[in-house]
């Protein structure tokens, strides 16, 4: 999207020279400082910044504690302790890094949810999209094997729990969870594995965030209203317009961060981490982190294992086909009334899930304040992964081919004019 | 089609709303105190951290050991702050295992940097003591026993220690175990450990040893060690809030500054 006329001048002879044999301040200029982005991007658009930041803490943050932790199955608890007690400010990294992940996921959720509503996920952005979801599964998987280190009866049960799932696989499901474990159960050799694997999914990360950025900046940044760029019109250079921005909301969110790291460092997790653990005690109630609950609820809502393993994983892969489901020449859902309402049941259905994830699978529904449905928990999950995949798999291609679309505007420019008399539609969102 | 969604949810909620009902080895919900740690401000008071201390030298280090803590943590900012000479007074008087010059195993007198020795040799001696219950080590207890803010663990712990009372006749109680509704499955192999007032004298100017100070106290002082850097956190944490709130609201004005003249 090459609307802006790029005028990188090298300015003094060391530029010149380095320009001709590594142009990397030109690539910097032009993609970080120049590049022309949409005038009428919202707040929710600053959270890919934010996630780039997420992830540099998180590296960080986690580079510093592995100076000082253990991962052997005796002494990985005490050290996490011990950094907590005795290494200089200690408890704020461990606390920046145990929240961090937290917050990671809630920024990435956050992202996934506005590239869905404003259609990001459409032509020419397929592989954007793909690249996205890869990052997720990553940093699912990194989450998973950093909640591992410190040992305590969720570590050790949740990673007994997840590596299970592998046994699922026919045939050889016994023989790969063992070469997973490195071992005939969870134990020293897994934990050191899944030390080394934690320290080295971020970069792998890092790496796919990359292709990420790069497939961004061919086409350009989608907008609220999902139509293409036609001119400069439409456009400020990213700096200082967007970089303001989006440092701004990156100051809240780090405040929002803040207030778990300092006042409530443990809120997000679970007590029982604080358990050393113990192969002889299961807990009576095993969760995952709550990034995974509406995952975990699909999971449980079908007796068969295999069945559960696939439609977990099914339940992200099918994101994958998104572009490909959604059949409208129409990216933006605010000009798409049927599928507005309906990202919205969705996100219900979503949070429901993650609801019934953190419960135990038997008894009714308990909604919040203490009310009970009467509806089994294991009925509601089935109906809500049911509607979950028939939300991605057959209504997304039926709306989409069928539903009237609101008028788009000509140009972002033209929208942005006509903004003070247009319909709430199209009112900031 | 959110109306119709929103619509069915009320219709469920309000047509048949079952409330939970109570199994009857339910744990019952830990009695709420008040406590000084609580909110953004909340510090510790270093007496009733002193007096927790020794409640659980004298009451609960007969069976529970804490490992993570040492003599020298009695002595830091933030915690019970006893002075140094007090703090070494308390580790000399305690006896820890050690080697003499001719590498034979010894008891010697603790010095600051030993942690709190623990009451038995390993975890099978400690159950063969205990008829076959494990005594938990209390380093973390607090926050191994709830999440939340900073209220949930102590509220527990506190519930535990005075919440022994005869059972009910419909619950019988076994061998060994003893009655106490706020444990889950209310059949608790530790006997009540603070049985009487004045079980622990402490000096002059203290308030009276009532079983509920005593409970009060040792709760404060475990909370302190599952957390010893809580009063450094809060301060900083009001430093960085309002610097950022600072920040944000400078950020914002540059930011509208910035975009006044652009049309979005």
């Amino acid at each position: 999207m090459a609307h802006g006329n790029y005028s990188y001048q090298p300015k003094n002879a060391f530029t010149k020279w380095l320009d001709s044999r590594l142009p990397i301040i030109r690539l910097m200029d032009e993609t970080m400082l120049q590049f022309p982005t949409p005038k009428n991007l919202n707040f929710w658009f600053t959270f890919g910044g934010i996630l780039a930041f997420m992830l540099v803490v998180q590296i960080i943050s986690g580079v510093v504690l592995a100076m000082h932790y253990v991962p052997h199955e005796a002494m990985a608890f005490d050290s996490v302790e011990r950094i907590m007690r005795d290494v200089n400010y200690g408890w704020l990294l461990r606390y920046i890094h145990s929240n961090g992940a937290s917050m990671f996921f809630i920024a990435v959720y956050i992202h996934i949810f506005r590239g869905l509503y404003y259609g990001s996920y459409k032509a020419p952005r397929e592989v954007l999209w793909l690249l996205g979801i890869v990052i997720y599964l990553l940093m699912m998987a990194t989450g998973f094997l950093g909640y591992t280190l410190p040992w305590g009866q969720m570590s050790f049960w949740g990673a007994t729990v997840i590596t299970n799932f592998f046994s699922a696989i026919p045939w050889v499901g016994e023989s790969v969870t063992q070469w997973l474990w490195g071992s005939f159960a969870v134990d020293n050799t897994t934990l050191q594995r899944f030390f080394s694997l934690h320290y080295l999914l971020p970069f792998v990360i890092a790496g796919v965030v990359v292709l990420h950025v790069w497939a961004l900046h061919v086409p350009g940044n989608n907008n609220p209203l999902g139509i293409d760029v036609k001119g400069a019109a439409d456009t400020v250079p990213f700096h200082p317009y967007y970089t303001i921005k989006d440092l701004f909301a990156l100051v809240v969110f780090v405040l929002f961060f803040s207030y778990f790291i300092f006042f409530a460092p443990n809120f997000l997790g679970h007590a029982d981490n604080y358990i050393p653990a113990n192969r002889l005690v299961t807990p009576p109630h095993i969760v995952p982190e709550w990034y995974y609950l509406p995952l975990y609820a699909i999971l449980r809502s079908v007796p068969d294992k295999l069945l559960g393993v696939v439609l977990m994983f099914g339940a992200i892969v099918v994101w994958a086909f998104l572009p490909w489901l959604d059949r409208s020449h129409v990216r933006s859902y605010r000009f798409r009334p049927v599928s507005r309402q309906l990202f919205y049941v969705l996100a219900v259905v979503i949070w429901l899930l993650g609801m019934l994830g953190a419960q135990t699978p038997d008894g009714n529904f308990e909604f919040y304040f203490g009310i009970v449905f009467p509806i089994s928990k294991l009925f509601l999950s089935q109906i809500c992964t049911l509607y979950y995949f028939l939300h991605f798999v057959v209504i997304t291609p039926f709306v989409s081919t069928t539903e009237k679309a609101l008028p788009v505007p000509e140009s972002i420019g033209t929208a942005v004019l006509s903004k003070a008399g247009a319909a709430p539609a199209a009112a900031k969102g | 089609m959110r109306i119709i969604a929103l619509a069915t949810l009320v219709a469920v909620f309000l047509s048949s709303p079952a409330f939970a009902e109570g199994v009857s080895s339910e744990p019952k919900h830990p009695e709420t105190q008040s406590w000084s740690w609580q909110g953004p401000f909340g510090t510790f008071d270093r007496t009733q951290l002193q007096r927790g201390y020794q409640v659980y030298k004298e009451v609960c280090a007969a069976c529970h050991g804490m490992h993570l803590i040492s003599f020298r943590n009695l002595a830091e900012e933030g915690g019970p702050e006893f002075t140094p000479a007090q703090a070494k007074a308390i580790a000399t008087g305690i006896q820890v295992p050690g080697l003499d010059d001719k590498g034979e195993p010894i008891q010697r007198p603790a010095t600051l940097a030993d942690r709190f020795p623990s009451p038995f040799p390993n975890e099978k001696a400690a159950q063969a003591a205990n008829n076959n219950a494990l005594p938990p080590d209390l380093s973390v207890i607090i926050k191994a026993r709830a999440h939340g803010i900073d209220a949930e663990g102590p509220d527990y712990v506190y519930s535990i220690l005075m919440g022994y009372v005869d059972p009910p006749t419909d619950e019988p109680v076994l061998p060994g175990l003893n009655y106490n509704p706020y444990f889950a499955g209310h059949q608790i192999a530790m006997p009540a450990p603070l049985s009487s007032d004045g079980q622990v004298t402490w000096p002059e100017g203290n308030p009276p040893a009532t079983k509920q100070q005593m409970a009060k106290d040792v709760v404060a002082f475990l909370t302190w060690a599952s957390d010893p850097h809580m009063e450094a956190r809060k301060s900083m944490g009001v430093k960085v809030m309002i610097f950022l709130v600072f920040l944000s609201v400078i950020l914002f004005f540059a930011y509208k500054r910035q975009w006044k003249d652009i049309d979005h």
